[in-house]
């Protein structure tokens, strides 16, 4: 058996099929399950119920829509450009979903465990804006394109400080090994040192994700919806898949590279005796209980403040942190030696 | 076997979207198609074993540098009809550029030969270091120089792009954080007190900001400095 899965390439084609599939099912669920959770939560600080109809609690409200929603009627507006308008959805699936090969769930558990994680999980983040700005182009639409339009401003300008953060974080772990970021962790979180630069990346990824109070890319009250207005169907479906996982994506991002991945807290027996993937799972759990909680209760900005917080507030904080990451680990002699992989 | 093949399937949709990227007639598309070719080229660079610089180039070409462009090229209202007009008058300039630039091609192939493998003489780096950490050693180290001055000419091309755009308008209402914060209520609130019966509207309402935008506009944005029409406006007040 063993020999089939590791020394076959039948047997590992089969195998790498069957990691991705252990991965994305149960991201799929979760997504399904964070857009009840996002409806519950937010009921619940507005002092509503909620849904509650469609199974115990609601349970079953996520899979009714999206029966309702593939049954529907795939319209594509005249003078679009078919291909571009049914390629931009799938793009940003597929892109979202791509991004998970490389989180660790537990030590060295990833579908690959590759040397440069963080800069794929960037290059993959930083490629999301066009699924929007090609959706955006191709609907053939005013409010589209100006929702794409703003969408690519907004992701390239934050990216730069998410960028900034990422290398301060580097600097401390010295290595862009993912499995290697978690382990440096093993004393203490990088939240404790770095809460300023935890909170920059935590917002910064809110601005990524286009979620409140930085969702002007689809700002209803201006723009009816944004970058995908134009869609129905399946088509939107696979939008609003891509937007919530990439919303899993960014959480589990900020939980391996600030609140110590699968790591436990403290490191102490009851503590310990959690494994290590329900660990990331809480971790991430906190993160999109925070993601929703921002929605509920701040209001949006505006664009041009949106930009300035971006460019004149964020990029020069997070560089100067960098700047005096680099020169502490070096005054303390803390820099870590260039570490190979899982060292 | 199997990387080879990789290394072909890369490199034929490389050339292919490349071409594409000259002769597609729709910018967007032709865009869209540069995307694709850096896609093919950071593959290559995997199949090298270079992922450092294979993912580079999607985060800075892909992720930055095109997105710029697929911007500014959605943006364009191009009119293809005018832009074939000036074919005929610019054809002359266009041989010339492209006739130097075929010779220079052929006398550098000319001059250029394959090294045999093992030739090639590998950087002198601890054997066992990621190929990231490889290429930091010799960057910050034997090249640091070259490495600076590649940072000093993008910060000049930054200056020069930021001298070009810079422009003080008179349009535009410039908002001034600090100075919104600094405000109390007293400075910017006045309650006025109006007689029974009186017109709200001729007296100018029961609490309206005191002066007039005019004189807490920032100096120099749309509106700031027109004494004449503030004067009118107290008047009307």
């Amino acid at each position: 058996m063993a020999y089939f899965f590791y020394q076959t390439l039948v047997g590992q084609i089969l195998l790498m099929l069957l990691e991705t599939l252990a991965v994305l099912v149960p991201l799929l669920i979760g997504v399904a399950y964070l857009t009840l959770m996002e409806r519950k939560v937010m009921a619940a600080m507005q002092r509503r119920r909620g849904p509650n109809v469609n199974g115990a609690f609601g349970l079953l409200q996520a899979f009714a829509d999206a029966i309702k929603m593939i049954v529907k009627e795939t319209v594509i507006p005249a003078g679009a450009n078919r291909v571009l308008f049914l390629f931009a959805p799938f793009l940003t699936f597929s892109l979202a979903m791509a991004a998970w090969a490389v989180i660790p769930t537990g030590n060295g558990l990833a579908v690959a465990n590759i040397n440069v994680g963080i800069l794929y999980l960037l290059a993959m983040s930083s490629l999301g804006v066009y699924g929007m700005l090609i959706a955006g182009w191709a609907s053939n639409s005013r409010y589209a394109f100006l929702g794409g339009l703003r969408s690519a401003a907004q992701m390239v300008s934050y990216e730069v400080s998410i960028g900034l953060v990422i290398v301060s974080v580097l600097l401390a772990v010295g290595s862009l090994n993912l499995n290697d970021i978690v382990l440096a962790q093993r004393h203490i979180w990088f939240c404790v040192p770095m809460f300023p630069m935890f909170i920059v990346f935590f917002i910064s990824a809110l601005a990524e994700t286009n979620r409140a109070p930085f969702d002007l890319p689809e700002g209803e009250s201006e723009l009816v919806a944004g970058f995908f207005v134009e869609y129905s169907s399946l088509a939107f479906g696979l939008f609003f898949l891509g937007e919530y996982a990439n919303m899993i994506l960014m959480s589990s991002m900020v939980s391996i590279l600030f609140l110590g991945g699968w790591l436990p807290p403290l490191g102490i027996a009851p503590l310990t005796w959690i494994p290590g993937p329900l660990w990331l799972i809480f971790k991430i759990l906190f993160c999109l209980f925070v993601f929703i909680w921002v929605r509920a209760t701040f209001p949006r900005y505006r664009y041009d403040q949106l930009m300035r917080l971006g460019w004149k507030v964020f990029l020069p904080f997070s560089l100067l942190w960098m700047i005096g990451t680099a020169g502490f680990l070096m005054a303390t002699g803390l820099l870590p030696h260039m570490g190979g992989v899982n060292s | 076997m199997m990387a080879q093949l990789v290394f072909y399937v890369f490199a034929a949709v490389l050339l292919l979207s490349a071409s594409m990227v000259i002769s597609a007639r729709n910018p967007v598309h032709a865009v869209l198609f540069l995307i694709l070719g850096f896609f093919n080229a950071a593959g290559l660079f995997l199949v090298a074993g270079a992922e450092f610089l294979a993912m580079l180039l999607v985060i800075v070409y892909v992720g930055a540098v095109a997105v710029l462009f697929l911007f500014v090229v959605m943006m364009l209202d191009i009119d293809f009809s005018r832009l074939r007009e000036g074919f005929q008058r610019y054809a002359p300039l266009g041989l010339c550029i492209g006739g130097v630039l075929l010779a220079e091609l052929v006398m550098a192939f000319s001059n250029w030969r394959m090294a045999p493998a093992g030739v090639v003489a590998p950087l002198a780096v601890q054997p066992g270091l990621t190929n990231t950490a490889a290429l930091g050693t010799v960057i910050y180290t034997h090249y640091v120089l070259l490495f600076q001055a590649c940072g000093l000419v993008l910060l000049v091309a930054m200056i020069g792009a930021i001298v070009l755009t810079l422009r003080e308008t008179a349009t535009g209402r410039r908002q001034n954080i600090g100075r919104q914060h600094a405000r109390t209520r007293e400075e910017t609130l006045e309650l006025v007190n109006l007689p029974l019966g009186e017109n709200v509207f001729e007296q100018g309402g029961f609490l309206r900001p005191k002066g007039s935008y005019y004189e807490i506009a920032v100096p120099g944005s749309y509106g700031a400095g027109e004494p004449e029409k503030t004067e009118t406006e107290e008047k009307g007040a």
